[in-house]
């Protein structure tokens, strides 16, 4: 079943194109890792698939009413804003506002389980660190229950052990029959946690597929300028970025 | 802990209202038993007692219910919207514009020959305000370019409001209008209610709804409108909320400031700082608070019409600094 449907998408800035012509489809169960250098139109793309920028093109989600469209799919911003000193709680509790009806006390402690956060519950959201509140505000978006996740680099600012913790929850949603699109630098992450990766440049969608298919050398030199290590290790692909390539393309 | 707080703050709030309201009808320079008032208020005799009851002294308790209620929850429904605890509900230019319009009453002649002239011509001003404020930020338009638009009105409307000052053909017009910008209860009489009334509970009603937007929005604008939270509805409500609720309340009590910024500040940690919570919680204690200013004014100086703006304001601005000194200390959280 697809998830997102995204029918040559297109935004403008200033007559530029952020997003070119990008069209492709999440179905249920994958865990999709959106990769690109800085600029390449990867936030775009989301919050225009979301329907929060100016586009054209088709989204399936775009089309949506605002609260019909959040009971599809949740999204977590790449600015991490808490504007009040609300408690962890009341936080991850926002999550259910597209929900009417009850159990939200459960969902949220599921949540709060799911992400190793069970001491924080009642703590203040404002008074943790940058890393603590990145998982609250991953719990939040978990308690919105959606099938899909958008996620706008949700891994930047975490410890390797939440890293590595908050990959295999995103790859568990998927295997739970949910789906998640997520912006990722780490290409070492996107490599061994993610079904397929999206690979964007200057605005469209140059390669599409399963990780080894789209972190080819060519693809790493051309599109991030950069010459990797790649191997297979026990525990699954290692991708490390060693060298910056110089002259042009 | 915050738990059992929130339990019984809203009940708390409401018996420390009803406490000052009642107070606020058995105080006056006409020295009158408590009993003797309510008795005339109630049963009415047809005497002096009951005319000063219900014609004076009941009249300018409900305004300043009103007028504290909606100053109050337009400070909280503000601050929430923008994120920013500095925000009021003179931020966005409501008062000032609602000012200038009362001002143009006053000097005009029009107050003096239509007693009606000055509320009306206030709310006018609020309306216009809003207007110019929706054709500046748009429907779109985000939480900043809102301050922006909001500081510019304001601006204009005081310069306005200078310039009518300025051109005043005779100090007594002068020293009215100043007064009036002072902001008074006293001498209102159930006309200024009825004005003020309809127009501050449609206010409060549109306010009272925002509580899931605003709630959502504490995860940032992005964020919250992936969460369904519809902002183009939020901000068309809370501008037409607020111009409703502050422009009536300034339209019959001038401008009162401090009210919108304080409490809001001051009750958000008894509702764990959740925004929604904070907008009921905010109109009881802004009825609270200009109820209690309002009897302050009568026993203070009784002879000397202190004016509730004055004191307002020099009650407020020390606390507000207090407030904003215990923040910072605190780490300065909901003050970037």
């Amino acid at each position: 079943m697809s998830l997102l449907a995204l029918d040559r998408l297109r935004v403008e800035r200033g007559g530029c194109p952020v997003v070119d012509d990008v069209s492709f489809a999440v179905a249920a169960g994958e865990c999709i890792g959106l990769i690109g250098p800085n600029g390449a139109g990867k936030t775009t793309l989301m919050r225009a698939a979301l329907g929060l920028e100016r586009h054209s093109g088709g989204s399936s989600l775009a089309g949506l009413r605002p609260a019909a469209r959040a009971r599809m799919a949740a999204f977590l911003p790449q600015a991490r804003q808490i504007a009040w000193p609300v408690d962890v709680e009341t936080l991850v509790g926002l999550g259910r506002l597209p929900h009417a009806g009850g159990g939200d006390r459960e969902v949220v402690t599921g949540a709060l389980r799911r992400m190793g956060l069970e001491g924080f519950r009642y703590r203040i959201a404002t008074r943790l660190s940058g890393g603590e509140q990145a998982r609250v505000l991953i719990a939040r978006a978990l308690a919105q229950e959606a099938p899909l996740l958008l996620a706008d680099e949700p891994m930047a600012g975490l410890d390797p052990a939440h890293q590595i913790a908050g990959m295999e929850v995103f790859s568990g949603l998927a295997a739970e029959g949910r789906a998640v699109l997520m912006a990722l630098h780490d290409l070492g992450l996107a490599a061994r946690f993610c079904s397929r990766l999206l690979l964007m440049h200057q605005g469209r969608l140059v390669a599409d597929g399963p990780p080894d298919a789209v972190l080819t050398e060519a693809n790493l030199a051309r599109v991030f300028r950069i010459r990797a290590f790649r191997a297979e290790g026990p525990d699954g692909p290692v991708v490390q970025p060693v060298a910056v390539l110089e002259g042009e393309a | 802990m915050s738990a059992v707080a929130q339990g019984w703050l809203i009940p708390a709030l409401t018996a420390l209202v009803a406490a000052l309201f009642l107070a606020s009808l058995l105080i006056g320079p006409a020295a009158i038993s408590p009993g003797e008032s309510l008795r005339a208020l109630i049963l009415g005799d047809a005497g002096p007692l009951t005319v000063v009851m219900r014609e004076i002294r009941l009249p300018r308790a409900i305004l300043g219910l009103l007028v504290g209620a909606a100053l109050g929850l337009s400070g909280a429904a503000l601050q929430g919207y923008l994120r920013n605890p500095l925000a009021e509900p003179g931020l966005i230019g409501v008062s000032g514009a609602a000012a200038l319009g009362a001002v143009i009453a006053l000097q005009t002649g029009l107050a003096a020959a239509f007693a009606l002239a000055l509320p009306l011509l206030a709310l006018t001003g609020a309306v216009a305000a809003v207007s110019l404020l929706l054709l500046l930020a748009g429907a779109r338009g985000g939480a900043l370019t809102l301050i922006l638009a909001g500081i510019a009105v304001s601006a204009l409307a005081g310069a306005a409001t200078a310039l009518v000052l300025n051109l005043s053909p005779n100090p007594f017009a002068a020293a009215e209008i100043v007064f009036w910008t002072m902001g008074s209860l006293a001498d209102r009489s159930f006309t200024h209610v009825g004005l003020a009334a309809p127009f501050i509970m449609l206010g409060a009603a549109l306010l009272l709804t925002l509580g899931p937007g605003l709630d959502a929005l504490t995860l940032g604008e992005d964020a919250a409108e992936a969460l369904g939270a519809g902002l183009t509805r939020v901000r068309l409500v809370l501008v037409a909320g607020v111009a409703a609720a502050v422009g009536a309340a300034t339209a019959v009590a001038g401008a009162i400031g401090f009210v919108g910024l304080v409490v809001p500040h001051l009750l958000r940690p008894l509702v764990g700082a959740r925004p929604s919570r904070l907008l009921p919680a905010s109109a009881l204690g802004g009825a609270a608070m200009v109820l209690a200013a309002d009897i302050a004014v009568r026993l203070i100086l009784p002879e000397r019409d202190l004016k509730l703006g004055v004191l307002m304001a020099l009650v407020g601005a020390p606390l507000f600094l207090h407030l904003i000194y215990r923040t910072r200390r605190d780490g300065g959280e909901g003050l970037r």
